[in-house]
């Protein structure tokens, strides 16, 4: 995927401008979502659940070799034909070769951020392969062209309207078509895609490396059709979505199922054991594909490889006020808000993703959601520093913090700032500084006189 | 006891007459008072900005004002979770920064927790509030209950209000880094404002923010530091 993260403050002011419906059709969603989850915590010890998975996750990656060898030993085992993609041109010929071999010609994908990431379907539309995204959220984004706007819910920045639209466009439903009618114009399409399909597309929620068992989790059953009805199903996993053991699962899908949209369980969990036996229905062949693209060099960054726990679960998506007034096309690339914002430079390096580490208050809502603990606000301030450090900030803002701490470095200068502030002109460096604040807020009002002066009468 | 009012930069300038309540009701309360002149600013905006080294030098000598005194007093939520949180991780290991973490004090978390006082009077009696949590308030130090317990205790009622623990979109450089973001988070924040007769929070900095855009939108509403109003508590 093309990263356009760079582009983040105006593209954030443009569609605050230009699609205010997305700031509501987003913040309904999300605090929906996040009213959810938080009654969904409630009704467990979240704090020790969540204590729990994060030491899982950091045993896991602490020990990511061996769990890699024995995920891809025991997925042999079971005749399942692993891969290893260094990077999206890997990636994209290994799934090549498998079309060529099958002679692919149509192929159902289930959601998948990862698939995002890797451009898996540009690359098979490429190949002369048609694609049918089968989650609704990402075929309503497919048919729009557009990239999704959430890890959990692609198209939660659209309005009822705008799927009306799009639809009477497409298939010539009515303006006013509801919402069952529009479902059900998308399942005849979709089902046709499921019984002609060669191919069939995953990701992963998780691996797990003690029986190389393949857990996906979802709600609309698509992702089951996708991975048995074609005869060739392949999975791409990033190398970060491994769990130990099987019994790991018993914390994580309902643990995952309650950040990411509170519900105790998704309704639909498939545990994937390799390819049909004989006698069995299913896929002839199950290929997974371990995809690295930057985590193993993010894994040996000790201030940022916390940020390798994420499950994907969106919860602090919902959680953020500030994705919630844009959602996530802003930032410019496949992961979003508060962990777009320290996940994206970690894998893509700052300097094509340094404003995003800012797009937060550090407000700690994040934090507070996040089902592995992953301190987001704390590595929001490492990126932030190394922004600092690798000469990124721009200029004004270096200049106005080196004017700001000389002042404040000298109390006979700060005391001169401060009669300043009640008459003399301000300094030039901070004019854009003060300019940004009182377009949206008004003057500035110092109080009559400063503490420090009225100090001095209270003493008496 | 002594305290060490560090009163911080936002709120020397902008909400002076909080630092002064906070004085007058630390000395009500039997606590003498102090008010080191040479402080300035904890280094928050450098540091949330990623400027450690100017943040750091702005903390040392932060450090070296308070070094002596007994306990530190703040009337701002994320200053006093600037010096209790972060200090420690501009200067690793310090050990003054470490004894100043324990020794301070956002001030209801203060008057609650060291002082052990729940009630100060009952001068906000019938008066309608609404809350605003500072985030860093709310969510570093963990101030969610004092606040309220000193407001309720004193006759005020402290309106439920949706947002009431949603970040207004201050964030320090944030606003002006990102205006038009933090804008529309204010707007939300305003959006679901109960009818309160005053606005209150920890933080100067949330509250010129609030109170600016209210403004800009022709609103109107007493908007005061919590400290303003725990004196009224106290004097009526
Ligand atoms: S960072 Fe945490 S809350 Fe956000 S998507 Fe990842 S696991 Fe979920």
């Amino acid at each position: 995927m093309r990263v356009k993260a760079k582009l983040y403050p105006k593209e954030a002011a443009r569609l605050l401008r230009e699609k205010p419906g997305v700031r509501d059709a987003v913040t309904g969603a999300t605090l929906h979502f996040e009213a959810g989850r938080k009654k969904a915590y409630q009704e467990v010890d979240a704090e020790a659940w969540r204590e729990r998975a994060k030491r899982v996750k950091d045993h896991l990656l602490t020990h990511l070799d061996q769990y890699l060898e024995l995920a891809e030993k025991r997925l042999q085992e079971k005749g399942v034909q692993v891969h290893w993609a260094e990077d999206p041109e890997e990636a994209h010929r290994i799934l090549r070769e498998i079309v060529a071999r099958r002679g692919v010609r149509r192929a159902v994908k289930a959601k998948s951020m990862l698939t995002e990431e890797l451009g898996v379907n540009p690359l098979l539309e490429a190949l002369g392969v048609e694609v049918y995204e089968t989650d609704l959220g990402e075929y309503l984004i497919q048919l729009l062209g557009e990239p999704p706007s959430h890890i959990v819910g692609p198209a939660i920045h659209l309005a009822l309207s705008d799927i009306q639209r799009l639809f009477h466009s497409r298939f010539g439903t009515p303006l006013d078509a509801s919402p069952e009618a529009l479902a059900a114009v998308a399942r005849r399409v979709l089902r046709e895609a499921f019984l002609t399909a060669e191919l069939g597309i995953s990701g992963a929620n998780f691996l797990v490396a003690e029986t190389g068992t393949l857990v996906l989790m979802e709600n609309e059953g698509n992702i089951r059709l996708a991975t048995s009805l074609p005869k060739v199903h392949v999975a791409f996993v990033g190398i970060e979505k491994l769990l130990p053991r099987l019994h790991d699962l018993a914390l994580f899908l309902p643990l995952t199922a309650r950040a990411a949209t509170g519900q105790r369980l998704s309704t639909y969990v498939s545990l994937i054991q390799g390819p049909a036996k004989e006698g069995e229905e299913g896929p002839e062949e199950v290929h997974v594909v371990l995809v690295d693209h930057g985590r193993t060099a993010l894994l040996h960054d000790p201030e940022a490889w916390e940020v390798l726990r994420c499950l994907r679960c969106g919860a602090c998506l919902n959680a953020c006020p500030v994705y919630r007034q844009t959602g996530g096309h802003p930032y410019g690339y496949v992961y979003s808000g508060p962990i777009g914002a320290v996940l994206d430079p970690g894998l893509l390096g700052l300097e094509d993703t340094h404003p995003l580490p800012y797009a937060s208050t550090l407000c700690g809502a994040c934090y507070e959601a996040c089902p592995v603990k992953i301190p987001i606000p704390k590595l929001l301030l490492t990126w932030r520093r190394r922004a600092v450090e690798q000469g990124l900030a721009q200029g004004w803002e270096r200049a106005a913090i080196q004017a700001f701490s000389k002042v404040m470095q000298s109390p006979s200068l700060y005391r001169l700032f401060s009669k300043g502030l009640r008459g003399l002109p301000l300094p030039q460096d901070w004019l854009p500084l003060l300019r940004a604040w009182t377009e949206g807020r008004g003057p500035l009002k110092p109080s009559p006189k400063p503490f420090h002066q009225l100090w001095q009468e209270l003493k008496e | 006891m002594r305290v060490a009012l560090f009163i911080t930069c936002l709120a020397d300038q902008f909400y002076a007459e909080a630092g002064v309540a906070t004085v007058r009701l630390l000395r009500a309360l039997g606590v003498e008072v102090d008010f080191p002149q040479e402080q300035t600013c904890c280094g928050q905006p450098a540091f949330n900005a990623g400027h450690w080294n100017e943040a750091r030098s702005l903390a040392l000598r932060t450090l070296g004002v308070f070094q002596e005194a007994e306990y530190v007093v703040l009337p701002s939520g994320s200053c006093a979770s600037m010096v209790k949180n972060h200090y420690l991780e501009l200067l690793p290991g310090n050990k003054e920064a470490l004894e100043l973490a324990e020794r301070t004090y956002e001030l209801s978390q203060f008057l609650v927790r060291v002082l052990g006082v729940s009630e100060l009077g009952k001068g906000l009696s019938g008066k309608k509030i609404a809350y605003h949590h500072g985030c860093h308030a709310l969510r570093e130090l963990g101030v969610r209950e004092e606040p309220l317990l000193l407001l309720k205790n004193s006759g005020a009622e402290v309106l439920p209000w949706e947002a009431a623990e949603e970040c207004c979109g201050f964030g320090g450089l944030f606003s002006v880094k990102l205006p038009e973001v933090s804008l529309a988070m204010a707007d939300r924040k305003l959006a679901t404002l109960p009818q309160a007769e005053v606005l209150t929070s920890t933080d100067a900095g949330c509250l010129l923010h609030l109170s600016g855009r209210m403004g800009k939108q022709g609103k109107g509403m007493r908007v005061v530091p919590l400290a303003t109003l725990l004196w009224e508590a106290y004097a009526g």
